[in-house]
């Protein structure tokens, strides 16, 4: 004949366990999931070297695996994105940062794009006006049925 | 045996492109018929060799002979049918017989289909397609013999790279090759044209279609290859700016200059030297392609295995080819004529404007691209250019290209009023402002870069929405005479409409999933879930299962909304048996509005699992819309005038 | 003189061949290193054969000396062992070894099995001071001088030519 008190400590521990099976809503899987999430913004910007042109936010080579951990301790310290960065060139390289740095080397290849364009447009522009001003003998005549083609699109 | 033969048939093959490359060409310079008529027959020769090569490849891998030396490094004898085939270009050797298969298959797809070209202009291109042909058959035979042998040959293979044991790899190099190549159309008609003299509105309606379903195979090959990384690789991503995925980008920019830049010189027989140049530019890229691949210059996740020598050889090639085009053009170019008038506002200008755009994006890849390279070659360092150098460049380029693409379509050729154009298109702009600030608060938070891309999507079907409507009741409202009108639509003015709005799915695909997508890591032990924008992930577990030629972990994910199981998700961990890599297989519930994208991390104390959920909106728009621009271009290739024309022959 | 717009394309053209030449020679994935001519950063790590005793870059100084950098599950580093042991019975130049990322056990093992050219090799668990010195695949050598500064580094396993013409003659007039 089982005591009371046996009893109570029984059903107690009953209890714990079936407490124990309930699915909870599961935790994220890092214990700071905003510090995470800025780990991985800035993870992906930065080059694994020891991979064929991946991120160190998506290799799962040991390597990236560290510098990730650095770069979680370097936040965790209360460091900023850009002391991060200054210590991955520090140890390797502009070559590890995906963002190419604004500096003298690479201005051709950031402002490049942009020049590309206005001396496209403006190219076209210019031949186009200066095209525009022409007689119309420098030019072939139109055709009769060729502006109303329905085919032509 | 059979590697014999196919290797014999290489050879033989080089034989008729050869005589493919000269003969005919002669013929069309001093007027021999006799010289002429080889090409049609050649051609058809040439493709027969090419063809029993490959089928020799494809049975020597079925048949898994390992005494072929690309046939032991590419398979194994676990691996499944549909995968033994796709292994025949799985790797740099037979791909570059798929790239030759493909070449000759163009080749005599425009022997067939060009009847109505004047003989010498036929002798020409099918020449020029000949001398491209002989280069590659001698990169292969010289440097890249798929036929090689091992001796002694070994008993089991390598395997194929288990990322590439999946159905998107079956059919996405097919489809690019079949771009990229075709490519090589136009550029044949480009130099054709130059030698003969006779670069004309005529030549550019002939071009017209060839270029439109290289172009469309070629945006269907990208698409493929985005798509397949997304679901393949695990990381959720879809684009990676790596430089193969720009190699096929580039020639994809350039070819659409190129369809659009033919319909100014098809209407207005002008900037016929400038669309010459683009056509030759096109296939340039595609060969500049070839060698930013398997050279070894430049550090990628898809380079091939390479060695020095056949990247001076490509090298060698490109120079041939691309210098022997451009000399040609110096020389050529300038007898050309400047063709009819129009005016500085017109259809015809929004359409070099679009092409100064596109070539400029162009410009800029290969920029970004290159940039580490020279920069090295220089002695000045090594640096990399990335993803967020591409989207912070290309962005911003798009945007006036797409409002471009919103006036042109409505502009009238050679002379647009601008201020009736500004009037019919202020409803577009009404609509794409209002859209995209109701979009983004349905999303649940407006956000500046996310509308101003869905303004730029909605301007666009706006536009189209305009040009329909003034299709079909020119004169106001007249729904009786609606049906006959729309069905008096050319089909190529159907396809260049269903086509644009691709590029505003496409747009929305991007903005919506780059702006809103939401992702949950997190650890799970059985019975757990996390709930994420509204639909429930619940982990019933690990299954252990056994694969034709790997093992894996799978997770048991499903997942609900409002109390719905709507789907079941089935995430893996493998490891191939043959190479041992561990490879993430994500489980992916693909909707009309947004996808379910599980994958399954490590293992961690307690059995318990770290899971990566996302719900990605709208992401499927993204290759939505790349169908609809290749559907596009099917509908405009399908025109009546193109099949007149081919039927006027008969 | 118009007709010296068409001549762009190919303008263009000799520039980029020119470059894609030049790349044919180099090394896309090798990743220089910024610490040449800067000096070694700080560290202090237990030996690997007596982890009681630390040794830390102070007490090194004043010398002229060598890291390699090593691991017991390296291959590559199996090929350039045997040239290192050998070298190591020949030169004055004390060779120190980074045990990168290695369980202490094996890596004493390793050594026993294929030799120690090493005066002292030093135990790196977690990688850190590895990624200090900017360390990415191993094995990788570095050159030290007096003062503490870095003057070369070899990425890769060492080979006699890189012995005999690069290091050898730099040593010599670091010593001298």
């Amino acid at each position: 004949m089982r005591s009371l008190l046996t009893r109570l400590v029984i059903s107690l521990a009953w209890a714990l366990a079936c407490g124990a099976c309930i699915a909870a809503e599961a935790l994220p899987a890092s214990d700071n999931p905003a510090l995470e999430a800025r780990v991985m913004k800035i993870s992906s910007e930065l080059r694994c070297l020891v991979c064929q042109n991946e991120t160190i936010a998506a290799s799962h080579a040991d390597l990236a695996v560290d510098l990730r951990r650095q770069v979680r301790e370097m936040l965790q310290n209360g460091q900023n994105e850009q002391q991060v960065i200054d210590y991955m060139t520090a140890r390797y390289g502009d070559f590890v940062l995906y963002r190419p740095p604004f500096k003298a080397l690479t201005a051709l290849l950031w402002i490049g794009p942009a020049v590309m364009v206005v001396v496209g447009l403006g190219t076209l522009f210019v031949v186009l006006r200066r095209r525009s001003r022409l007689a119309d003998d420098a030019f072939e005549p139109d055709d009769k049925d060729a502006p109303n083609d329905p085919h032509l699109s | 045996m059979i590697p014999e033969i196919g290797h014999f048939s290489l050879w033989l093959a080089l034989g008729m492109a050869l005589v493919l490359g000269t003969v005919p060409l002669v013929g069309a310079q001093s007027g021999r018929a006799d010289f002429m008529a080889f090409a049609r027959p050649i051609s058809y020769l040439l493709f027969f060799f090419v063809a029993l090569a490959f089928a020799c490849l494809v049975a020597s891998f079925v048949g898994h002979d390992f005494s072929v030396r690309y046939v032991a490094t590419n398979s194994n004898t676990a691996l499944p049918l549909q995968y033994r085939i796709a292994g025949v270009w799985g790797g740099h050797e037979g791909s570059l017989l798929l790239w030759v298969q493909m070449l000759v298959l163009w080749t005599v797809a425009v022997a067939l289909f060009s009847r109505h070209l004047p003989k010498e202009v036929m002798a020409r291109i099918l020449a020029v397609m000949g001398m491209v042909s002989v280069g590659f058959l001698l990169f292969m035979l010289l440097t890249s013999n798929p036929f090689d042998r091992l001796f002694p040959a070994p008993l089991e293979g390598r395997d194929l790279n288990p990322l590439l044991q999946d159905p998107g790899m079956v059919i996405h190099p097919p489809m690019l090759y079949m771009g990229y190549v075709g490519f090589s159309v136009a550029f044949a008609f480009a130099i054709a044209a130059l030698i003969g003299g006779t670069l004309d509105a005529t030549w550019a309606r002939w071009t017209r279609p060839w270029t439109t379903v290289a172009w469309m195979f070629l945006t269907i090959g990208i698409a493929l290859g985005s798509a397949w990384a997304y679901y393949e690789l695990g990381w959720g991503g879809w684009w990676f700016w790596d430089p193969v995925e720009n190699a096929s980008l580039m020639p994809w920019l350039l070819g659409t200059a190129l369809i659009h830049s033919l319909a100014v010189t098809e209407k207005r027989n002008s900037f016929k030297s400038w669309t010459v140049l683009l056509a030759i530019l096109a296939f340039s890229f595609s060969l500049l392609g070839t060698f930013l691949v398997r050279s070894g210059v430049l550090s990628s996740v898809h380079a091939f295995a390479t060695d020095p020598l056949r990247g001076q050889f490509i090298l060698a090639f490109l120079a041939v080819v691309v210098g022997g085009s451009f000399s040609l053009y110096a020389w050529r170019a300038p007898e050309v004529g400047i063709g009819k008038r129009f005016g500085l506002w017109s259809k015809e200008s929004a359409l070099l404007g679009n092409n100064v755009l596109l070539v400029v994006a162009a410009l800029a890849v290969m920029l970004g691209t290159l940039y580490p390279l020279v920069i090295d070659a220089l002695g000045m360092g090594k640096i990399s250019v990335g993803p967020p150098y591409f989207d912070a460049v290309f962005m911003p380029l798009m945007a006036p290209t797409v409002f471009l693409m919103g006036i042109g379509p409505l502009a009238r050729w050679k002379h647009a009023e601008l201020p009736s154009l500004a009037m019919r298109l202020r409803w577009a702009a009404a609509v794409a402002i209002a859209g995209a600030l109701l979009t983004g608060a349905l999303a649940g938070e407006i956000r500046l870069v996310a509308t101003l891309g869905l303004v730029m999507a909605y301007w666009i079907v706006g536009s189209v929405a305009t040009d329909l409507w003034g299709r079909v009741h020119p004169q106001g409202l007249d729904w009786a005479q609606a049906p006959a009108r729309l069905r008096q639509i050319p089909r190529a003015l159907a396809g260049m409409m269903l086509a644009h709005l691709g590029i505003a799915v496409f747009c929305i695909g991007v903005v919506m999933v780059k702006a809103y997508e939401v992702e949950s890591d997190v650890k799970m032990s059985v019975g757990d879930s996390t709930t994420v924008r509204g639909y429930t992930f619940i982990f019933d577990g690990i299954k252990e299962l056994k694969g034709p030629n790997y093992v894996a972990a799978q997770g048991q994910m499903r997942v609900t909304r409002d109390g719905q199981t709507i789907a079941d998700l089935r995430p893996e961990k493998r490891i191939y048996r043959v190479q041992q890599n561990p490879m993430t297989e994500a489980a992916i519930d693909s909707g009309l509005t947004r996808d379910l994208y599980v994958s399954l991390g490590e293992q961690v104390e307690g059995g318990a699992w770290i899971v990566r959920v996302y719900v990605k909106p709208f992401i499927d728009w993204i290759w939505f819309g790349c169908l609809f621009m290749a559907l596009g271009g099917l509908l405009a290739v399908s025109d009546r005038r193109y099949r007149r024309a081919a039927g006027a022959e008969q | 003189m118009k007709h010296v717009r068409y001549l762009v394309p190919m303008g263009i053209l000799l520039v980029l061949l020119y470059f894609l030449r030049a790349g044919l020679n180099l090394n896309p994935k090798e990743v220089p290193s910024p610490l040449i001519g800067k000096p070694a950063p700080e560290f202090s790590l237990p030996r690997l054969d007596q982890p009681e005793q630390r040794i830390s870059r102070a007490e090194l100084r004043g010398q002229v000396w060598m890291l390699n950098v090593w691991a017991s599950w390296c291959v590559a580093c199996r090929q350039e062992h045997p040239l290192l042991v050998q070298y190591a019975k020949q030169s004055k130049v004390p060779i120190y070894g980074l045990n990168y990322k290695d369980e202490r056990t094996a890596g004493i093992k390793w050594l026993a099995d294929f030799g120690n050219p090493y005066t002292a090799s030093l135990s790196d668990r977690d990688g850190r001071v590895g990624i200090d010195f900017g360390v990415y695949g191993v094995p990788e050598t570095f050159v030290i001088d007096r003062d503490g500064v870095i003057r070369y580094k070899q990425i890769g396993p060492l080979t006699p030519e890189v012995l005999r013409d690069t290091i050898e003659p730099l040593l010599k007039e670091l010593n001298s």
